[in-house]
């Protein structure tokens, strides 16, 4: 891998309408590392990544987020896609009157590259329909990473790309994420990273991630090899990563006083 | 006779002059004088009302059969006129014509009121596409357009009607339209407003028999200052009859009252009405009203309605993919107004592209 420093959360606090939805993150990835954030319902994995993007409503009220070593606290969400900073939604919202075609248009993207993607994730009838208008949850997904295909981020957040899709999607998916990711090239010239927020662990077969973590709470409670928490997550739930991270609290408060 | 300064202005609403887009005929009121009334089809009448007056006498027979001449005080107005100007259209029998027919209302003169009286009738088994373009020259701020048009679809005809309306701030605009459409015809009205206007207050009645549709498709973009009061009235008179009205409304510091009326009288009568509106700031009101009235058990109505501003979840995600705000918002506008129409000529479908990139380049972004 390359080495460069492509994201760094310290002591990350977000608050939504007052309420803190993340406690004290720490990050740091470098360039072609995959981090996988497993945890909950309602633990703050969504909050994370969207935070990172800068959506409202969530406003970090401590802490710092730099990307590329620049901090992108205050740039608005436009900025921070235009610097590199992708976002596969987990559920996006339906724009009747914006179609895949005319959003392309507008970002300047080559029709044909358009059109090959499109057809490639066998989503080439939807380009012309109102983005996510009456999409499946399957399409939805597909529609997602091709977005991202056609924007190409250095940085990418993928928020449950694999959630609700049968398994033939789920092939296709995985394949595309990878792609995302460089996985077709030699390690040492990867040079795009990302979180990706998952339940299921469906999509970390192939993809080598670098480090997972789980979240509860709007707090780290343990970290380690994805594959290792995903294999402990699958077996006993959450409760051992639980019991280690009251140890931990446990040993921050002490230091604290 | 025309004015170079004033060709570009017939241009913006799908008149061509050139002759480099076909049209199969074409008529031109300056003020009250006709300046072009010709056809190139032997089944097509495109005549001026004053000499269709002369020519047909059976046309005056026809006026006031559609619109009640007390209806307001505009209807007497035009009433009360000597030999009001007009356009008199005229499709005979199974006529099916090929090409659009144009007509345009030019406001010329600074300060000036036009009052017209307009027929057209289309014989059984006929077809037209007409496009009317209504606009003020360049130089002219002030007027107003009073127009009365009587519409007879007859058995089996299809007439599609699309008028695109360029005025200026300080114009006024009074159609009043009656429509019939007798058994098995088809009457589709695309009606576009995208610039600034003083006043336009419209809401054509159409009376539709047994097998025939009529369609009502508005687009509407009331910028600073303007006035509408736009909608469609669809009487489903005869057994099978159809009915849509479709609105998309932009508001920006003006106010839109967007009307529409379906009333099902006859067993299997069918409508359906959307009227949809975006808000772009505090300051613009759009006031929707739908209304479907069933005087036969045997008919079915439906409407649906969804006025607000741009939901901020929309903007936030495609900003995501990188778009600023301002271009986020303007292609979602650009998108909710750019309905492609059916059946639209490709010249006409331009010239609609072309008015609503200007009016999102000069206001919106």
């Amino acid at each position: 891998m390359n080495g460069k420093p492509l994201l760094q959360i310290e002591n990350l606090v977000v608050e939504v309408e007052g309420k803190r939805v993340l406690d004290g993150i720490d990050m740091e990835m470098r360039e072609g590392e995959i981090h996988v954030v497993f945890g909950p319902n309602g633990s703050g994995k969504s909050s994370l990544i969207k935070a990172i993007m800068g959506l409202p409503p969530y406003r970090v009220t401590h802490g710092g987020i730099r990307f590329r070593g620049e901090s992108i606290l205050g740039l608005p969400i436009d900025e921070r896609a235009r610097l590199g900073v992708g976002l596969a939604f987990q559920q996006p919202p339906a724009v009747l009157d914006v179609s895949l075609s005319a959003l392309g248009k507008a970002l300047g993207i080559d029709k044909n590259r358009l059109d090959a993607e499109a057809a490639g994730l066998g989503m080439g009838g939807h380009i012309n329909r109102g983005l996510n208008d009456g999409f499946s949850g399957g399409e939805q997904k597909r529609s997602e990473l091709l977005q991202l295909l056609l924007q190409r981020p250095k940085l990418l957040l993928l928020d449950e790309p694999e959630s609700g899709v049968d398994v033939d999607s789920l092939k296709l998916l995985t394949a595309v994420i990878e792609r995302l990711f460089q996985r077709d090239l030699p390690i040492r010239e990867r040079t795009i990273g990302g979180i990706i927020v998952t339940h299921t662990g469906s999509v970390l077969k192939h993809l080598h991630a670098t480090r997972g973590y789980v979240l509860v709470n709007g707090r780290i409670m343990c970290s380690g090899a994805p594959l290792d928490i995903f294999d402990q997550i699958s077996a006993n739930g959450f409760g051992n990563c639980l019991a280690e991270g009251r140890v931990k609290e446990k040993i921050h408060d002490f230091l604290k006083g | 006779m025309t004015f170079s300064k004033d060709k570009l202005d017939l241009s913006r609403v799908g008149y061509d002059e050139s002759g480099e887009t076909p049209r199969s005929a074409s008529f031109l009121l300056e003020d009250d004088t006709a300046s072009v009334a010709a056809s190139k089809e032997r089944d097509l009448v495109m005549d001026s009302m004053r000499r269709a007056r002369v020519g047909h006498p059976w046309v005056k027979d026809l006026e006031w059969s559609l619109v009640d001449p007390d209806t307001d005080e505009f209807t007497r107005l035009v009433a009360g006129h000597d030999d009001p100007a007009g356009n008199f259209i005229h499709v005979l029998e199974r006529a099916k014509i090929r090409f659009p027919a144009q007509s345009c209302f030019l406001l010329k003169a600074d300060r000036n009121e036009q009052v017209l009286h307009n027929i057209i009738v289309l014989e059984p088994g006929s077809e037209l596409h007409l496009i009317t373009g209504c606009t003020a020259a360049s130089y002219n701020n002030a007027g107003r357009h009073i127009a009365v048009t009587e519409i007879f679809v007859r058995k089996g005809a299809t007439l599609t009607y699309t008028m695109v309306h360029d005025w200026a701030p300080e114009v006024e605009v009074r159609p009043r339209t009656g429509i019939i459409v007798e058994e098995g015809g088809t009457y589709l009205s695309n009606y576009i407003a995208l610039t600034r206007v003083k006043h336009i207050d419209t809401n054509p009645l159409v009376v539709v028999e047994a097998g025939g549709t009529a369609r009502f498709n508005s687009i509407l973009y009331a910028k600073e200052g303007s006035f509408f009061d736009v909608g469609g009235r669809i009487r489903l008179l005869g057994e099978g009859a159809r009915g849509e009205i479709i609105s998309r409304v932009v508001a920006a510091k003006s106010t839109v009252i967007s009307r529409g009326l379906i009333e099902g009288g006859n067993a299997d009568t069918k409508g359906h009405m959307e009227c949809n509106g975006i808000m772009l700031d505090d300051q613009a009101v759009i006031h929707a009203i739908p209304e479907l009235k069933a005087i036969y058990p045997d008919t079915e109505l439906s409407h649906e309605a969804a006025v607000g501003k741009i939901a901020g979840e929309q903007l936030n995600y495609l900003m995501a993919r990188g778009l600023t705000e301002e271009m986020a918002r303007s292609l979602i506008i650009r998108g909710f107004l750019n309905v492609k129409i059916e059946g639209l000529p490709v010249s006409l479908q331009k010239v609609i592209d072309t008015m609503i990139e200007q009016a999102m380049t000069k206001d919106v972004v």
